[in-house]
């Protein structure tokens, strides 16, 4: 690897750092029974996409991610005690214990949203971008998805969209090869996914994720398109390191290439870049590591003692304060068996 | 302003012709909608007006359409997404009930979603199955969302305009056959506030409940029983969320009888949840069981005769009031 000082690898290290250990936390919260639910897809083996991707925006760029997002809002600025909070269905957590995992949003942080459907979040940025371009904002929105969105048709119709009206979006698929259970290859014969964007007009690119310097070079000239109303599309190609959720032991998934796919390991590879440049040492990257450790430790502690939301909470945030609110179940029973 | 003729195209067109140019972030997005004109005419000239940067014009991707829509609103406008006819509602459904409706309580109440989704829907020019259908149960049936169906011009207008100040999404359903449809009206005359059923005809024997084109309908037989001396209550819903249950109670408690009808299909449709929010609420009240007049549980067909068939007729209305009543 040829020595790149103008990156910031170290940085890009402690956000793929922050990732990783979050995610290991996310896991040890759902074994200790403490995660609303099983609905948790972990990002091990994408953090390169997520930290070097984002390392190409500014702070007022917003984006959507699909549901395993977890990486990308952290590597935004996330604070793990809210995230954590949020996915154990917590009144702390960021979207007061009603998102959870899949909806996680921040509007502070310009993440427009989390989705447990797969493409759902797509078009939101090409509403997005319609609103920066009418209201002269220089900012870009961007969304995230995995390869199974690559086949569903919203993708294709927010791709024309965004290259018909000259929007400042990008599209980046992390394509870690496994849509659930089922592998890219069983479920299209095209997986040379940018020559269906640049089929649209998109500017494209196209970049191994376990190099995360080499995805912040592919990501900014798209970026940067996309701010100058190009919109792009970036296919990452990485490998989901474990199951498609914390119930799934990818039995559908051979040993050894499982094996093979984990030592596409981002992390691994900047950590080595970081010593052979002589920019850290093994013994000050164990120290941010153990320091990263107690921070994401911390946000264990601090979601298992948050309090739940109150029960009243369920009728909240239907609609706005104000409006018309749904009627409760138990206050119309009330009502119609009193006079009957 | 004096009341003048106006028909519901006009309204409707007024309103988003008002309400642009009183807010520069309302914009339009839909098939058609610009240089066409609209498919019936509703945005005709407005791109005129407010350039095709606030009419846009947009491929045929109705889910690509109301999905952009939902991120326009959470990022600072107000967007109108047109989608040409309700039937369409399928393409477009995720990004309406998965996506505009939850935001708000997923994310926390963090944000909204003020949309306007306008449509139209229903029977009455041949338009065939995929072209004529009455789905407001669709929307109805999900909470999140407004849903606004209105029956007359000054509705047209002030239901719209009103859609357009709303801090969560509203779909808005347009009756195809009443864009024609003229009546005096003076648009700067208040109407009912938003929520508030109104009642269009006066009557102490029964309540017949209805909204959009079936109003009218409605009225057509309240007139024919009044001949006989039989005084019918039409209520005009206006919007089915929310839904005015106190009108509808503070009517049936004094009529005792109610009819509800809808163009749309009976089986666990809008006529059914009126029903039972009628049921519940005044039993004590109800001298008969609560009659559905709804569409029949079939696919619209093209022919006139047959179209005119599937759909409540003012002559069932009145014999199924005869009969309720033993007159």
């Amino acid at each position: 690897m040829t020595a790149r000082p103008n990156l910031p690898l170290p940085t890009l290290y402690r956000t793929m750092r922050r990732i990783r250990s979050f995610e290991e936390r996310v896991a040890e919260l759902y074994v200790r029974g403490l995660s609303a639910g099983s609905m948790l897809h972990l990002s091990i083996g994408e953090e390169g996409a997520a930290a070097g991707v984002c390392a190409a925006l500014r702070p007022e760029d917003s984006f959507t991610t699909h549901h395993r997002g977890h990486g990308i809002f952290l590597a935004r600025g996330a604070d793990p005690n809210r995230m954590m909070a949020e996915i154990a269905g917590k009144a702390s957590g960021y979207c007061a214990g009603k998102g959870g995992s899949m909806h996680i949003a921040d509007m502070a942080l310009g993440h427009l949203g989390a989705n447990a459907i797969v493409g759902g979040g797509i078009p939101h940025v090409v509403g997005a971008g319609l609103s920066y371009r009418r209201l002269k904002q220089d900012r870009v929105s961007v969304a995230f998805f995995g390869d199974g969105a690559m086949q569903q048709g919203i993708l294709y119709e927010s791709m024309n969209m965004a290259t018909l009206w000259d929007l400042p979006v990008l599209f980046v698929c992390i394509n870690n090869q496994y849509g659930m259970g089922t592998r890219v290859d069983q479920a299209t014969r095209s997986v040379d996914f940018t020559q269906r964007a640049a089929a649209l007009g998109l500017a494209t690119g196209t970049v191994d994720g376990a190099d995360v310097e080499e995805v912040l070079t592919a990501a900014q000239p798209l970026v940067d398109g996309a701010r100058a109303g190009r919109p792009g599309f970036l296919a990452i190609s990485c490998y989901r390191f474990y199951g498609h959720g914390r119930m799934d032991k990818s039995p559908y998934r051979a040993a050894d290439e499982e094996e093979a796919g984990r030592r596409r390991d981002p992390l691994a590879a900047a950590r080595l870049a970081l010593v052979a440049r002589g920019l850290s040492s093994a013994a000050a990257l164990d120290a941010l590591d153990a320091e990263i450790a107690r921070e994401m430790d911390a946000s264990i502690g601090f979601a298992g003692q948050a309090p739940p939301p109150a029960p009243e909470a369920l009728f909240r945030d239907v609609y706005a304060d104000g409006e018309p609110a749904p009627e409760p179940l138990r206050v119309r029973l009330d009502r119609v068996l009193a006079e009957s | 302003m004096t009341a003048a003729e106006i028909t519901y195209r006009d309204a409707l067109r007024q309103a988003l012709h008002d309400a642009m140019a009183a807010d520069d972030s309302i914009v339009v997005i839909g098939e058609e909608v610009g240089r066409y004109g609209g498919a019936y005419g509703v945005t005709k000239d407005l791109i005129g007006t407010f350039g095709a940067e606030r009419l846009i014009d947009a491929p045929i991707s109705e889910a690509g359409i109301v999905g952009a829509a939902v991120g326009a609103a959470m990022t600072g406008l107000r967007p109108v997404a047109e989608l040409m006819y309700v039937d369409f509602l399928g393409l477009a459904l995720d990004q309406l009930a998965n996506q505009a409706a939850k935001i708000r309580t997923m994310f926390g109440g963090q944000i909204g979603v003020p949309m306007v989704l306008r449509t139209q829907g229903g029977t009455g020019r041949s338009a065939g199955a995929q072209h004529s259908q009455s789905l407001e149960a669709w929307v109805m049936h999900i909470p999140g969302l407004r849903l606004a169906m209105p029956a007359t011009a000054a509705d047209a207008y002030h239901l719209l305009r009103h859609s357009l100040t709303m801090p969560d999404p509203v779909v808005f359903i347009e009756h195809k056959a009443l864009y024609a449809r003229k009546e005096r009206a003076d648009l700067a005359a208040p109407v009912p506030p938003w929520g508030q059923a109104a009642i269009r005809h006066a009557g102490d024997d029964v309540t017949i409940v209805a909204y959009s084109r079936m109003v009218h309908t409605a009225l057509d037989a309240a007139a024919q029983l009044q001949t006989s001396g039989i005084g019918a209550e039409v209520i005009d819903l206006r919007t089915l969320n929310p839904l005015d249950v106190a009108t509808l109670r503070a009517s049936v408690e004094r009529t005792g009888r109610a009819v509800v009808v809808s163009e749309a299909h009976l089986t666990a449709g809008v006529a059914a949840e009126l029903a039972a929010r009628i049921g519940e609420e005044c039993f004590d009240y109800l001298e008969d069981p609560v009659i559905r007049i709804a569409g029949e549980d079939v696919p619209v067909p093209v022919s006139p005769g047959l179209e005119a068939a599937a759909i409540p007729q003012p002559g069932l209305i009145v014999e199924t009031v005869r009969r309720m009543l033993r007159r």
